[in-house]
């Protein structure tokens, strides 16, 4: 393993989860996404940086169908999922999506939370499913917060748990949608850490981040958007070291001092 | 100032049914009114155009006139048109056509209380509109509506002292007569007062109590703790 | 035929009358508005104060008139204060009394929401840049109050109207009771007059109670509370 963050290396399989091609997004006739274009192998961890309001979070938003588009194709273990016609409902249980403000259910306890899903939606055994809560609960150093309801815990804490209710689902991606941006500082790191862990254990994740270092730290590959358009795709230790555009270093810039 | 206590002991009996028939009308007043304010919310969620219209039409009239006219309305003016309705019927259906409104309003914003990224993060998991409804919007709105339905319900049961107007026989009829045929004013006032205080009092006590419970909807999702 | 019923809204002589019953009722809700505004701001200010005796006071005047229906306070008057005080009241004295008391109390609880609501930094930055106590009140905290409080006390005040329907059955010489009386007296000539007669009160209200509660759903939208 080397240093400057990069974690493991050859994470990446060759197998193809989720296809983009010339998507495109407009919101209240303004053009959000121009033709995007992006694959995401199995096992990869990228992450999509740019300035804000530049549709990352759009973008992600679009891949689990909280959004339509207007053009291009989204596919999905190559069968599309942007015909009227598609089962939303059984392709969101594949895909896993963590957001900005936890959205817990304030009226379920954290353990009744988490097994929603997979005991109503994906009916399997209770027992099972509380087990399999249970142990990522502990991963994550909350299992004594079972019963707990969320107006109780931190925001840290109440992130780490929507990403385990996601995790519980059993997902083959998981999506981030900047889930340290509503948190106090010292949280930060608590929720981060837990997203590398995943990223060591070899989860597929895609993730819309502000934090630099931790891209740094754990992605396999940057996607730049800037101005609804992918500016550049480049291996992150590429990315940070020597970007391809002028954008992207300018980009970059800002968060240096 | 004495209060003739033998009198009021005597007048029990006729407040005690006038309090019966008040709390009879109250109750069909507000079951209707849930029945109808369910309905209007289900119109409106099947956005057809035409329902949409008619109830947002039914809701500010119902909202924007006293119940008295519409009673009269109801009770006089029905008559003279060959629709003879009696007056506890009528009662009711004044109730329930103002109360209706009311609960409907009280759905409303106990829905839309459930904010989008709530609805987002329970597709999120696969839940389908059907559990969406069952296990994330159904419980937050209703405990967001609650106390608007439990202030709506003790609003009806107050509005049941107009339907004396129309000739029920009724508390505020009881009392006027007693007053009418045996001077004893205070006695009778007092004892108005009274029963509508223990008739109301305790409802409000227990809204207060339950406003106070299910407030876990408010603080649930905002931020650290 | 019912265009036969209608003509008893285009007599003349009625038209004249129903406008001095309107006048009555408008005089009544005019002057409790107003009245009950004024010293519902002062009863609102005196219910922020420290010491817990007064709020719960205030707290409890608020709640005489939210548990007991109007009327009833209506009745209470009427008869009570009419036999207490040996006066012949009259029937709008009595209504604007017990108006402008229960205005009083609702505007107070209005206003000390709006004022509770305030954010402190606000006090706390026009402190720190020397304004006195009434500059703080004129400048700063009194504007934000207004916008706080003037839906609710438009929606204050639409109640009131809808509630001053209820003076006819005190005797008042109202809208509705000059209605009655043309419906009487075209008993024999247009029997369906109690409908056509009613309806225009319905649509009276209605007419005034509308645009009013448009404005405070306007307002609140605008100001975003």
């Amino acid at each position: 393993m080397e240093q400057i963050g990069v974690l493991i290396v050859n994470r990446k399989t060759n197998e193809v989860l989720l296809e983009v091609e010339g998507l495109h997004k407009k919101y209240d006739g303004i053009t959000v996404l121009e033709d995007i274009n992006l694959s995401i192998n199995k096992g990869e961890v990228v992450v999509i940086l740019g300035p804000s309001g530049c549709g990352k979070s759009t973008l992600l938003r679009c891949l689990n169908g909280l959004e339509k588009i207007q053009g291009g194709d989204i596919r999905f273990h190559g069968k599309s999922i942007v015909s009227k016609d598609v089962n939303w409902q059984e392709i969101r249980q594949r895909i896993g999506m963590v957001f900005q403000n936890y959205e817990l259910f304030p009226h379920m306890t954290v353990i009744e939370n988490i097994i929603l899903g997979p005991v109503k939606v994906q009916k399997r055994n209770k027992s099972e499913v509380l087990e399999q809560a249970r142990q990522l609960l502990d991963r994550v150093g909350l299992l004594d917060r079972q019963n707990s309801y969320p107006r109780q815990l931190s925001g840290g804490q109440k992130q780490r748990i929507a990403i385990v209710r996601a995790l519980c689902m059993n997902p083959e991606i998981m999506l981030f949608d900047e889930v340290t941006a509503s948190l106090d500082p010292e949280m930060v790191r608590e929720v981060l850490d837990v997203i590398l862990g995943l990223a060591k254990q070899g989860i597929t994740m895609l993730i819309v981040t502000h934090e630099m270092s931790f891209a740094r730290a754990v992605a396999d590959r940057i996607v730049f958007i800037d101005e609804a358009k992918i500016c550049e795709i480049t291996d992150s230790h590429e990315f940070f070291t020597k970007p391809k555009t002028e954008r992207a270093q300018h980009f970059l810039n800002i968060f240096q001092y | 100032m004495k209060l003739n206590w033998q009198f009021i002991l005597d007048s029990l009996p006729l407040y005690r049914d006038a309090a019966w028939i008040t709390l009879k009308l109250g109750f069909w007043g507000i079951l209707f009114s849930l029945a109808i304010g369910l309905i209007c919310i289900i119109a409106q969620y099947f956005r057809v155009k035409l329902l949409r219209s008619i109830v947002q039409v039914y809701i500010e009239l119902s909202r924007n006139t006293p119940l008295l006219i519409q009673l009269f309305f109801l009770y006089f003016g029905l008559t003279k048109l060959g629709i003879a309705l009696s007056e506890n019927t009528c009662a009711i259906i004044g109730l329930s056509f103002l109360g209706g409104s009311y609960m409907a309003e009280a759905f409303r914003s106990g829905l839309e209380a459930v904010s989008r990224s709530q609805i987002e993060s329970g597709l999120s998991i696969g839940l389908s509109r059907a559990q969406l409804v069952r296990y994330v919007i159904l419980p937050q709105a209703f405990s967001v509506g609650i106390p608007s339905i439990g202030a709506n319900c003790i609003f009806l049961l107050k509005e049941t002292s107009i339907v004396g107007a129309i000739a029920v026989v009724d508390l505020m009829n009881v009392t006027k007569d007693l007053i009418g045929m045996y001077y004893q004013t205070f006695e009778a006032l007092f004892m108005l007062v009274a029963v509508y205080l223990i008739m109301i009092l305790p409802l409000s006590i227990f809204l207060t109590w339950l406003e106070r419970k299910v407030r876990y909807a408010e603080f649930g999702n905002q931020g650290s703790v | 035929m019912q265009s036969l019923g209608i003509r008893v809204l285009f007599n003349v002589k009625n038209i004249r009358r129903l406008l001095e019953g309107l006048m009555v009722t408008a005089r009544i809700a005019f002057i409790s508005i107003l009245i009950g505004s004024l010293l519902g701001v002062v009863l609102g200010v005196i219910w922020t104060a420290k010491r817990k005796w007064i709020r719960s006071i205030c707290r409890i005047y608020l709640e005489m008139f939210r548990i007991i229906p109007i009327f009833v306070w209506l009745f209470v008057m009427y008869f009570g204060g009419t036999t207490a005080l040996n006066v012949d009241l009259s029937g709008e004295t009595v209504s604007i009394i017990v108006f402008t008391l229960w205005g009083t109390a609702e505007m107070g609880d209005i206003v000390r929401g709006a004022l509770k609501s305030l954010p402190q930094h606000q006090v706390e930055s026009g402190k720190a840049i020397g304004l006195g106590f009434w500059e703080l009140y004129r400048y700063i905290l009194i504007p934000q109050a207004v916008r706080r409080m003037l839906p609710g006390a438009i929606n204050l005040a639409t109640r009131m109207i809808k509630t001053t329907s209820l003076v006819v059955l005190i005797g008042v010489i109202d809208v509705i009771k000059v209605g009655q009386q043309i419906i009487e007296y075209s008993r024999i000539e247009i029997p369906t007059a109690s409908f056509w007669v009613y309806g225009f009160v319905f649509i009276l209200y209605f007419a005034v109670c509308y645009p009013l509660s448009k404005l405070s759903r306007m307002l609140e939208n605008k100001w975003n509370r």
